[in-house]
């Protein structure tokens, strides 16, 4: 259960962004999480409001874009997806593959609501 | 020489407003980052990487499940270094002292981390334990992460290889089971194999088969830590690594794994994510 740490990582960077960009309150974040990043979103999903409780980004709603693992073939050159547990090309079956996605585990996006200068 | 007193690795994330909202007082904005969300553990691995390069200490990180062996191979190998190589352990648990222990009654200097209920070592706990260590006086630093074969293999630690141990008693669809952690291996050891005669269920070349299906493509020893020809090709391994580390940091040059967690992976690559 990693994820827990992993959600107070992304709370302190999301914190840096809210105060870089004088944030009033973090509205929505959205990350990008690959299954070979070793994070499992549903269990992030869970540990998410632990971490941000308390913080600028208290109430705002997480976005878990997941992506698939990809190949590139190294006989064949074919791109194609995968599983995690048998990286082997789609089209020939050769085990000899490059990642090329899947390991995600980005930042991607943050909303925030700000005060403009101009108030009145 | 440390963050702690004000050196700094990496540029900030790249960020630039992306679209504005409304026109009353309050707007809404959304900011694009594109940024490792282990971004920080990553800049602190990174420093205690050119913390050991500057001494010329290989780091290896060894993984595996709770009970593969590591620490009963930690003390065979520096028995049987009999001090030819300067070794020093990081031990990583949630609790007690018996690892450290059992490597300071190896006469070699251990610093036991003890993580509370955290099920991994990150970057920050190794970078504190290694200042307990004489580095400038090592060969080899030894971080033995805690047991478990999901949540490790997701920091980086600083370390230039991964070891990891898949012992015969837990069966050779191991790498099929936990991919994330065995892909992350540059050294996979098939331990405890002096049981093989009595488990038969486990076969060596279904595991090397397992392995290759997750795209592990390295070197696999098969060892007991009672001895043997596979606990001495481990330590012409153990050699070989020495020897390359030694030849890159007088180059000033490092080496990672060849799997690196992916906010890891974009610093290596010397360049911020493009948005």
């Amino acid at each position: 259960m990693h994820e827990l740490s992993v959600c107070q990582a992304l709370i302190e960077q999301v914190t840096r962004v809210a105060r870089d960009n004088d944030a009033r309150r973090v509205i929505s974040i959205v990350i990008t999480v690959g299954p070979l990043s070793g994070v499992e979103p549903q269990l992030l999903e869970h540990a998410y409001p632990l971490a941000a409780a308390g913080t600028v980004a208290q109430d705002a709603s997480l976005v878990i874009e997941t992506v698939p693992v990809r190949v590139r073939c190294c006989s064949c050159a074919a791109e194609t997806e995968a599983q995690a547990n048998r990286l082997v090309c789609g089209a020939c079956s050769d085990w000899q593959v490059d990642v090329i996605g899947g390991e995600e585990m980005l930042l991607t996006r943050v909303e925030i609501e700000t005060e403009t200068a101009s108030i009145h | 020489m440390c963050r702690d007193c004000g050196c700094s690795l990496g540029p900030e994330a790249t960020r630039a407003p992306f679209a504005a909202g409304t026109n009353s007082s309050l707007k809404i904005e959304t900011i694009e980052v594109i940024t490792a969300i282990l971004g920080e553990n990553d800049r602190v691995a990174a420093h205690n990487r050119e913390h050991f390069d500057e001494h010329g200490v290989l780091a290896l990180n060894l993984m595996s499940s709770p009970g593969a062996g590591k620490t009963s191979l930690l003390e065979a190998t520096i028995r049987a270094l009999d001090g030819r190589l300067r070794v020093a352990v990081i031990e990583g648990d949630l609790a007690t002292e018996n690892d450290a222990d059992r490597i300071r009654a190896c006469g070699v200097p251990a610093v036991q981390i003890t993580t509370g209920n955290a099920c991994h070592l990150d970057a920050k706990m190794v970078h504190d334990a290694a200042h307990d260590l004489p580095l400038a006086g090592l060969d080899v630093l030894f971080i033995e992460n805690v047991g478990n074969l999901v949540c490790p293999a997701s920091f980086d630690l600083g370390q230039h290889r991964n070891v990891t141990l898949l012992s015969v008693p837990e069966g050779d669809d191991k790498p099929a089971k936990y991919p994330v952690m065995f892909r992350a291996a540059d050294l996979s050891l098939l331990t405890k194999t002096d049981l093989l005669p009595y488990i038969g269920e486990f076969s060596p070349e279904r595991a090397r088969g397992a392995l290759r299906q997750i795209g592990f493509d390295g070197e696999t020893i098969e060892l007991t830590s009672r001895g043997g020809a596979g606990f001495e090709t481990w330590l012409a391994w153990l050699d070989r690594e020495v020897a390359a580390q030694r030849e890159r940091a007088a180059r000033g040059e490092s080496a990672r794994p060849r799997v690196q967690p992916d906010g890891a992976s974009a610093h290596a690559a010397g360049s911020r994510p493009q948005r």
